[in-house]
């Protein structure tokens, strides 16, 4: 089933061709076979997956971190795994990644130094260079006031922000979250959704320019009303299930799972 | 059936036992041994190649971030040891120096304590407690750093900020330890050739500090400086090779850090050793 919003006539930002997911500890055993997927800019994605159903490894996949055993991945255009060091170093570099679990942030060092790092490393400018644009990315999560403190010192929810302030820092035009909404108290799931919608309507903050979104969920529920496309991994197979109004109409057994508590 | 005449021949046991199989067990442990040793070679010797390319190609690259981790590393292996490596130093030139000197002056061979302190002090003892000093305070916490940023996802977070791991984790320690083990062996040297010459003084050996500072100063050649220079810098490399490569290699379960950091040990010190024995030939050869 084609998304909802897809456009022939744009290249697609990231492809998935035919590819079988294998995890990064068991390549021989493929998690999701066949997986056929397209996310153009604009794309907001939500794939519904239950525990130890790929979804990590689906999101790590896309974002070129690991290799599929079959098939083939494009990230804008090239495979990564054929690419030299530098464009492939470009490449990830269009794309920001939040990880789950806290977001895999360096726990040594405070907000600040975590979200100034990509931006340090990469533009090799001093501290004081970065300050302004880290205050600014810091701002939009909400984390000013969390600045100087010590990232492992954070509980889980406001690292997930400040691994969202790291991955949007560079200003990307993917971005991917690893079950952003696991474990979060309303309120902060309303933030999430909100700032989300703000980021792929075209915020401020990246000069306007929607960004492509594909988040992984083991709970669709409070994604229905927001992405706009949807997905599932069920039982080592991709399905792509098409827009909102099919979210509601599908007759898919696994879907049901999902939708209802 | 006949019977066998003349002196029976006593069969003999080793043949007989040579013969024997082997027990599958045994074959096997000492096939994995093998192994085991053959792959952590390729592995450590693949990571070192990487590390020197690394080093090579993009020592300049975001040096606003990557030197002050260097002086980070050579701070933490080297500044934070210097009052240990004095103690060392100390006990060092008591303990063996100032030994050596009185029993050389006792049996009347007094004129060899410059050539005795260079072979033992300079070109041995210095360099190797300086890099087990090192391996003890800064590889072990090697190991288990990079062992927990590796099972925390953090490596994968480096990766997915398009940060290249050994740029950013491993070459700021290899040049740091390396960097830190030399200057921590010239202070280790100082200290031992001081303090040694302090416990002859206190024995009442007749020997002047000028006899004793021109004898060493007389033994030693300028092969001693570069081959310490680069026998402390191969020190060095060696221990933040091996002990990034097991915090790195692959991701550890928090029960499989100790192993490693144990494995890590051995293997660093197995290391240094024979990079030592390298060195004594090439001391010969010249």
């Amino acid at each position: 089933m084609a998304a909802p919003t897809e456009n022939p006539s744009v290249p697609p930002l990231i492809e998935l061709v035919d590819a079988d997911i294998v995890s990064a500890q068991n390549q021989d055993m493929p998690l999701v076979e066949r997986v056929s997927w397209r996310l153009h800019p604009g794309d907001y994605w939500a794939v519904g997956g239950l525990q130890w159903s790929g979804k990590s490894d689906w999101l790590t996949t896309v974002a070129g971190l690991q290799q599929p055993a079959a098939g083939r991945h494009l990230l804008f255009g090239e495979d990564p795994a054929h690419l030299p060091q530098p464009e492939l170093v470009a490449a990830r570099l269009r794309v920001g990644l939040v990880f789950e679990n806290g977001g895999r942030l360096f726990t040594q060092m405070t907000v600040e130094e975590n979200v100034a790092l990509p931006l340090r490393y990469h533009r090799n400018c001093p501290a004081e260079e970065t300050r302004e644009t880290v205050a600014s990315v810091l701002e939009l999560t909400g984390l000013a006031e969390l600045a100087p403190q010590i990232a492992g010192q954070l509980n889980r929810s406001w690292r997930l922000r400040v691994a969202l302030a790291r991955a949007l820092v560079l200003k990307p035009e993917v971005l991917l979250l690893d079950n952003p909404l696991a474990g979060l108290d309303p309120r902060q799931t309303r933030w999430w959704l909100d700032t989300l919608d703000a980021l792929n309507a075209g915020h401020a903050w990246l000069e306007g320019r929607p960004l492509a979104l594909a988040a992984t969920t083991d709970d669709l529920r409070p994604w229905s009303a927001r992405a706009r496309q949807f997905a599932l991994l069920q039982g080592r197979r991709w399905m792509e299930l098409g827009g909102r109004a099919e979210l509601t109409t599908s007759g898919e057994l696994a879907l049901r799972e999902f939708l209802t508590a | 059936m006949e019977k066998e005449s003349g002196k029976p021949s006593l069969p003999s046991l080793l043949p007989g036992v040579m013969n024997l199989p082997l027990p599958q067990s045994y074959l096997d442990f000492v096939g994995r041994l093998l192994l085991r040793f053959l792959q952590t070679v390729q592995g450590v010797g693949a990571f070192a190649l990487i590390t020197l390319g690394v080093t090579c190609t993009k020592f300049n690259d975001s040096w606003r971030v990557i030197h002050p981790l260097i002086r980070a590393q050579v701070d933490r292996a080297g500044v934070r040891l210097l009052p240990g490596v004095a103690f060392l130093g100390l006990a060092l030139g008591l303990v063996i120096v100032g030994q050596t000197v009185s029993m050389l002056n006792k049996f009347g061979a007094g004129q060899y304590a410059g050539t005795v302190m260079v072979t033992v002090v300079i070109r041995e003892l210095g360099p190797l407690v300086a890099a087990l000093l090192v391996l003890a305070r800064v590889g072990t916490a090697i190991v288990i750093e990079l062992g927990l940023s590796r099972a925390q996802g953090e490596v994968e977070a480096l990766e997915a900020l398009g940060i290249d791991p050994v740029h950013y984790l491993v070459m700021p320690r290899v040049i740091g330890l390396a960097a830190a083990i030399f200057s921590l062996t010239v202070y280790l040297i100082i200290v031992a050739l001081l303090s040694g010459y302090l416990f002859v003084f206190v024995q009442n050996v007749p020997l002047t500090p000028a006899d004793y500072f021109g004898q060493i100063a007389r033994a030693l050649g300028w092969q001693d400086f570069a081959l310490l220079g680069l026998k402390t810098l191969v020190f060095g490399a060696t221990i933040a090779v091996v002990t990034c490569y097991h915090g790195l290699a692959q991701r550890l379960r928090l029960e499989e850090v100790s192993d490693a950091t144990t494995r890590a040990v051995a293997q660093s010190v197995a290391g240094c050793v024979l990079a030592d024995a390298l060195f004594i030939l090439v001391y010969i050869v010249m």
